[in-house]
Formats: C-alpha cells, structure tokens, sequence
C-alpha cells in the first residue's frame, strides 16, 4: 500500500472554505434574499443615521464640515469591528450554546482557527455590503464629499487587508475566552465593541475623552486602521483632525502593522491555552443554557 | 412497621386548589419571581447590563461634546439609554420569550398548566418591569454622575404618570408582541436583532424626536417610548418644553390609548395563538 501523499495546507484551506459556505448559510438562509438584503442594510444605515441626526441638529445641517466626513467614515468602518471581531467569538457560542455542534467540531479532522476565521468570513461579506451601501448613501444623499478620483486606492487596500487581519486576531482572543467561560459570553462580544467604540476614535477625536482615558485609544490598533482609511478615502479632511495629525501614512501603517504582529501572538497564545483548558476542563461540550 | 401511604391516601387528601382571579395572581407572582430573584442571584449580570448601555451613552455623549452641543442634549442621551433598557427588556425578553420558552420546551408546559397564559405574560412583564427599573436607575445615576447633568424637574406628578402609562404601554406592546413573534417562529430571533437601531432612530433615544420629519415622528409615536421618552425630556429639562414634538398632557392621552390598545391586542393575539396552537398541535413544536 503506498502511503498517501497530503498536502499540508489542505486541513486549514478545507475547514476555512466549508466554514464560510457553512457561516453564509447560517447568516442569509433564513428568509428569502430581498428580506435578507433588507434586514442587512437597514439596522447599520439607521444605525448611522443616529449620528448623521444627532450631528445635524447641532450642527444645523453642515454635512460639508470634516467634522461630519469623520464621524461617517468611522462608524460605517467600525461595522467591522463589530462584525469581524464579535463574530468570531460567536461562532464558538452558536454552535456550543445554539446547535450543540462545538463537540462534533472537535472531534472530526478539521482546524478549528481556520474553522473560526471563516465563519467570521461572512459577516465580513454581509458587512461589505452594508459598508458600500452606506457610503453610498452618505455620498449621494448627505454629501460625504468623497472624490472617487481622489481616494488613495493603494493605501486602503492595504488598510483594509491589515485591518480584518487585525480583527480577526482580536476575534480569536474573544473565541479563545469564550471557550471558557460559561457566563456572560453573549456579553463578550458586544462589550468588547462597545468598549472599542468609545475608546478608538472611531465617532469622535481621542482629545474629547478625559486625558487618562486616551492612552487606551492610542494602544488600539483600530484607532489607527481607522484613521488611514479616513486618510485614504478623504485625505486631507481626515489629517485636519489633531490626533494622529503628527504622523505620516507610512508611519500609522507601521503602528498598526506592529500592533497586528503583537495581537496576533497573542491570540497564538491565548487561543491555544484557553483550548487547551477547555479541553482538560470539559468545557468544549458543557451547554449552560443561558 | 413504616408507615404506608397508598395512592388512594393521597387522591383522597384535600387539595387547595385556587381558581378565578387567585389563580390569575398567583400565576403572575410565580412567573415574576424568577424574573426578579434570579437576578439577585446573578448580580454579576446587572454589572454588565448597566455597563455596555452606559458604554453607548459615554459614546454618544462624547460625540455631542465633540460637535459643541448645548449641555441639556447630553442629559438627552443619558434619559434615551437609560430608556434602552426597556426597549432591551420589552424586546428580548418580552417579545421573544415564548418564543425562547418553545426552545427551551417550556411553551407545551405553560399552556397545559392551568393558570392562564395571560398572568404568565403579566408576571414575565411585571418581574422585567422590577429588574430592569433598577439598572434603568443605575444608568441614570452613573450618567448623571459622569457627566454632571442638570435636571429642572416641572411636575413630579405629571413625571410619574407619564413613567407609568409609558411602561404600561410599553409592556403591553411587549406582551402583544410575544404571540406574534412566536408565530414568525426562526424569524423572530432578527426580527428582535432588527428592531434595535431602527427604533433607537425614529423613537428619538439620542436626540429630541422633534429633529424628524412630523409624519415619521407621528408614526413613530405607536411605539410608546417615543412619547414617553419625549413628554420626560419636557418634564426634566429646562429646554424641554422647546424641543419637545407635542404637548405633554396631549401626550398623556395618547399614552392611555396605546396602553389599552396594546393589552387588549395582546389578550386578542394570546387567544389566536392558543387556538392555533390546539388546532394545529405544531405551534410548541421545536423544529430545530
């Protein structure tokens, strides 16, 4: 008998190329694709629209200001946050709470990272839609001002690449701890967004916050993703602001570069050991019912 | 020589068994207990609902202090999320629950049980309406804390009827909403994930439900927070009365209206649902 010869990307590429089909089914099939289409545009765009109110009524409508550019870009972007970031972790709550499958996961020949990172692969899909549609909206409706010739293509490509790079090792911290923890899961997710929201910049300059609250801002690799792709699609507008305004593109790439380098370890190393525990601890199959 | 009971001791010991309008309380205190003890048993879970609203707050707040809003806009947004919590509650635990309860295969048990469904969904109401008053309360206090707001109280009367009619109002729509959301079965998890935003716009939790189109601020006037939360920022604020959309005790009616409109549909759609669910024997049904 000849021994078979495997390909050793063939375990990660599998579990990651069946989990998306598996993540997409799951987010989209439902109801029918018009109430899907629907469902995925409306709650981010009135999500937005708070804002783009809020601003509005103080403002008494001056959508021009880049004031207005920065606080629309950053809340559509941060849909990723929300969607890349919490989405990992709950993967490992819908199918250990939710489909009692997590165990079944575990025991059959597949690489649960990859695993994870694909189910995370169509939130990110439904997000984009969600993203496009938005800035379109704002660009056609509440003139973003956003000059298509214009947009630095190379820069946010770039951005964007690192970026769900960066939110997907985020993700795999919470995946990792969720696995873990019995209680409060459902809350892991959202708090973690809530609490990144506030303190990324991503609605609001960091000098608003209290001065012993803006370091944590400056630590978060998505304060700095955001603000290249406010760069990118808005250049100078988004430079007017005086956060990152010292620091040239090349550089923020570099920071958010380094901060991804750093989050991916310690995802490595968090993911491994929180698996580890679950596993000597019986946590993969334990259902709480919360 | 032990002592035997046989099964016709215990048939032929009397039973209290209450009926009537002793039955339909008793039913609402046992569903509302473990709604307001199994909070004080998990008080770790009042720790993080009172911090991601707060969270939502703190960010809102920044944002007006960021565009240079008048000082009562930030006490707006401290009022709209500690107004959340109810949404939150009426909406996950209200509208979804017997929805969650055939999951759980809790739905067969309460419609086999002889107290009427009616005090279950009153006692789920009440036991939310006790628990989440209190985080409401915290996020008020903390909001306030925080960021130094003023209130200038106009009629502390006024204040508590329009609090109570809203919350009325608001758990009777939550109460209707149970039938209906189990009805929409696997539907019923997006549409609760659905109405969170879009409500947060029309219903005006972040900023005076004035700034909308009228049409849109009338129509989203049937949700009772948007009047409620409204008539409150007139009741508390200075500049209240100038931002508010309609006038307060106008507002007190409207209040009354959708407070019987909403009991009285949701005993209509609680009956339509038993019936269905005798007809068809599928509606407890868990089909995943």
């Amino acid at each position: 008998m000849q021994p078979s010869t495997t390909n050793p990307i063939s375990p990660f590429w599998r579990s990651f190329r069946v989990s998306t089909w598996l993540g997409w089914q799951i987010e989209s099939n439902w109801t029918d694709p018009l109430l899907f289409a629907i469902y995925s545009l409306v709650r981010p765009i009135t999500g937005i629209l708070i804002l783009v109110i809020m601003y509005g009524v103080i403002t008494k409508g001056n959508y021009a200001s880049p004031t207005f550019a920065y606080i629309y870009l950053g809340s559509t972007f941060y849909m990723y946050v929300g969607s890349i970031m919490a989405g990992l972790s709950w993967a490992v709550i819908d199918d250990r709470e939710h489909y009692k499958t997590l165990k079944y996961m575990y025991i059959a020949p597949i690489h649960i990272p990859s695993y994870l990172a694909g189910r995370g692969v169509a939130r990110f899909l439904v997000t984009t839609i969600s993203v496009v549609a938005t800035i379109l909206v704002g660009q056609f409706i509440l003139n973003l001002n956003i000059d298509f010739s214009a947009i630095d293509w190379p820069l946010f490509i770039l951005s964007m690449l690192i970026g769900i790079l960066m939110l997907a090792m985020m993700g795999m911290i919470l995946a990792g701890i969720s696995l873990l923890i019995v209680q409060h899961v459902w809350f892991l997710g959202d708090g973690v967004a809530s609490a990144l929201y506030l303190f990324s910049g991503a609605i609001f300059p960091l000098e608003v916050l209290p001065a012993w609250l803006r370091p944590l801002g400056y630590f978060m690799p998505v304060t700095y993703w955001l603000e290249l792709v406010r760069r990118a699609l808005v250049g100078s507008v988004a430079q007017a602001f005086p956060t990152l305004s010292g620091l040239s593109n090349l550089q923020i790439l570099g920071i958010l570069c380094a901060l991804t380098v750093v989050f991916a370890v310690i995802a490595w190393l968090v993911f491994r050991r929180c698996e580890h525990l679950a596993r000597e601890q019986g946590k993969i199959d334990m259902v709480t019912n919360y | 020589m032990s002592a035997q009971i046989g099964i016709t001791d215990i048939v032929s010991q009397h039973v209290d068994k209450v009926s009537g309008w002793k039955l339909f309380v008793q039913t609402v205190i046992a569903r509302a207990y473990p709604r307001v003890i199994g909070q004080q048993r998990e008080k770790s879970w009042m720790f993080f609902d009172v911090v991601l609203p707060l969270l939502g707050v703190c960010s809102y707040v920044f944002v007006y202090r960021a565009i240079g809003a008048p000082e009562d806009y930030i006490g707006f947004v401290v009022v709209g999320g500690a107004m959340i919590a109810f949404w939150m509650n009426v909406l996950w635990s209200m509208s979804s629950q017997l929805y969650w309860e055939k999951e759980q295969g809790n739905l067969a048990l309460f419609i086999l049980a002889p107290g009427p469904m009616m005090a279950i969904l009153l006692g789920m109401a009440l036991g939310g309406l006790v628990a989440t008053t209190l985080r409401a309360l915290a996020i008020m206090v903390l909001g306030t804390w925080f960021f130094n707001v003023q209130y200038s109280v106009a009629s502390f009367p006024h204040l508590f009827a329009v609090f109570f009619l809203t919350m009325v109002a608001l758990y009777g729509m939550g109460m209707m909403l149970a039938s209906l959301f189990l009805l929409l079965s696997r539907e019923a998890w997006h549409l609760s994930n659905l109405a969170t935003e879009p409500v947060f716009l029309v219903s005006g939790f972040y900023f005076p439900i004035k700034s909308l189109n009228f049409w849109v601020a009338a129509a989203a006037s049937l949700l009772p927070l948007t009047l409620g939360m409204d008539a409150m920022r007139q009741l508390v604020f200075a500049s209240g009365p100038s931002l508010g959309f309609i006038s307060v005790p106008l507002e007190i009616i409207i209040l009354v209206g959708l407070s019987v409109v909403f009991l009285v549909g949701a005993r209509a759609l609680l009956s339509h649902m038993e019936k269905l669910a005798i007809r068809e024997g599928r509606l407890t049904e868990n089909r995943r």
